[in-house]
């Protein structure tokens, strides 16, 4: 395999596997943990409650 | 050796703390460094013919203050914050967080002192001579082993996608400061040493180094403190996790070749130049992912705008973010390129995103950080804030809109030529028009950095003042 094929097929194989991390990113099955995920950052137990007396008030992820 | 007590007591807050507030203080010297360099440009006097004062020498010292000393501080203190709480654990490998941080101050330190005493490897922003070279990256795998020894130990399922930024962050300066800064000393006992690399590779070498920089400390890693800071203070979380994912890669596989549209029109390849120049207009959509990513978590929350300056540093931030990456890729088209290059164009440029993006989001981030950190429920002052807030906007469109001018005008002055094919304008007449936008960057730069003093009183008062006392605030 020359050098140009091997390029012709690297490049394909990359753009194979940036598709393919687009379809799982919005993939149904993982709207809902990353929506978890996206929350988590307002559930931490001790949130300096003294400061941040609103965090339970944040609505959720919309997308 | 006491850790915070109120924010959640086994977090290790005291090295946060500390990146905090010396991230004001080089903020301050770093700016003040570059308002004097932008006065010697219009009254060349100001170096008092002393050699430690001459503009060569101090203008490495303002980009290594501002990006080094200020930057990489404040993405410390955020990273480290971030990660903890974010992970839901103390920082892994407990004391070794305060090395990091006076580590870290020692390099700030030894470029305060050999820059100015003229001491330099000449790449632009890898200056630093060998022995600092070694010490940064004894310091940085210190920090790597911090920051992603936490990560392994994480309490949480995930990983916050801020973390992944500060991760990919932390890794690829890790391998851009080695491979750039390979170079033979000319003895042990010599401050001198030689790059491995010769001709156009080296220029190759440098520019991946450096436009990487940008890529990887100057926006992945603030992009990081965004991805945290921004849900943080508007209290929502970001508009979409999904597209969080996919501009992150984009970003990370795409920005690490746009390096050769730094020398364009050089002895560097042709087929490289063109590769640069695509690559980094491909770079466009990944960049606005993430400003499109972090603008519309406000979405149905604007109203916030109005009653939080911390919000509006954030968002304007975000807005200058956006501006600067539309503006790289026009740049790296080879025609625009023709013009824009070697002049003041590339300082507005560079400026809208240092000023705009870097440093506006990371006093967002202070500002949140300070009260949280010392046990107050808000700023001392948010009509301080708001002022600041107006002091940073307006000194950095000055800045910017002068350099554009200036810049354009340099690069039509410079190519223009007579019928006989001579040039129309010497040097120094592109020169003397540019004084004027010189006086009005001076300014511009003098008014930034008087809101970063206005910054340093505020936090003053609230570090100072007693636990507890000061009220959360609304503008009126």
């Amino acid at each position: 395999m020359d050098f140009m094929t091997f390029n012709g097929l690297y490049t394909l194989f990359l753009i194979v596997v940036f598709v393919a991390l687009i379809l799982w990113a919005y993939s149904k099955k993982q709207k809902k943990t990353f929506e978890d995920i996206a929350n988590s950052i307002f559930d931490e137990p001790q949130d300096s409650p003294k400061s941040e007396g609103e965090s339970s008030k944040h609505t959720g992820a919309k997308k | 050796m006491t850790t915070a007590t109120t924010i959640q007591p086994d977090y290790n807050m005291k090295v946060v703390r500390q990146f905090t507030l010396t991230t004001i203080l080089w903020g301050i010297i770093g700016m003040a460094v570059g308002v004097l360099i932008a006065a010697q440009l219009i009254w060349p006097a100001l170096n008092f013919d002393t050699p430690w004062l001459t503009y060569s020498r101090l203008r490495p010292l303002h980009t290594n203050a501002v990006i080094f000393a200020f930057g990489v501080s404040a993405l410390m203190a955020t990273s480290f914050y971030v990660v903890q709480r974010t992970c839901q654990t103390k920082l892994f490998g407990g004391a070794l967080a305060s090395w990091v941080f006076w580590g870290w101050q020692l390099v700030i330190l030894s470029a305060v002192v050999s820059l100015p005493l003229g001491y330099t490897t000449s790449k632009e922003y890898a200056e630093l001579e060998w022995p600092i070279g070694i010490l940064i990256t004894l310091v940085w795998v210190m920090y790597a082993v911090v920051f992603f020894g936490t990560l392994v130990k994480r309490k949480t399922s995930h990983i916050y996608v801020a973390n992944w930024f500060f991760g990919a962050f932390i890794l690829t300066v890790a391998v851009l400061h080695i491979v750039n800064n390979l170079a033979i000393p000319l003895s042990m006992t010599s401050m001198k040493s030689y790059s491995i690399y010769a001709g156009a590779v080296d220029a190759m070498v440098q520019w991946w180094y450096g436009h990487n920089a940008v890529g990887f400390l100057l926006t992945a890693g603030f992009l990081g403190m965004m991805y945290y800071f921004v849900p943080k203070q508007a209290n929502r979380p970001v508009y979409s996790y999904r597209l969080s994912i996919v501009h992150f890669w984009a970003l990370i596989a795409v920005y690490i070749w746009a390096g050769p549209h730094h020398l364009h029109y050089t002895a560097l390849p042709d087929w490289a130049q063109s590769l640069g120049m695509v690559m980094s207009l491909i770079l466009f959509a990944p960049s606005w992912g993430g400003m499109i990513n972090g603008i519309m978590t406000l979405s149905g929350a604007w109203h916030k705008l109005r009653t939080d300056p911390i919000l509006r540093f954030l968002v304007v931030s975000l807005s200058f973010y956006g501006m600067s990456t539309f503006e790289g890729p026009m740049m790296a088209i080879k025609t625009v390129n023709a013009l824009s290059h070697y002049t003041d164009w590339t300082i507005g440029h560079v400026h809208s995103g240092a000023l705009g993006w870097v440093a506006m989001i990371t006093i967002g981030a202070v500002y949140h950080l300070v009260p949280r950190l010392f046990n107050q429920k808000g700023m001392y002052s948010v009509a301080l804030i708001n002022l600041h807030f107006w002091l940073a906007t307006i000194g950095t469109v000055l800045y910017i809109v002068a350099m554009w001018i200036s810049g354009v005008m340099q690069g039509l002055m410079w190519r223009a030529v007579n019928d006989d094919g001579t040039l129309t304008y010497t040097f120094v007449e592109s020169l003397e028009k540019s004084y004027p936008f010189y006086t009005i960057r001076f300014i511009g730069g003098l008014v930034f950095l008087s809101g970063m003093l206005i910054m340093a009183y505020n936090t003053y008062k609230t570090v100072t003042a007693k636990d507890g006392t000061i009220k959360l605030q609304e503008l009126g």
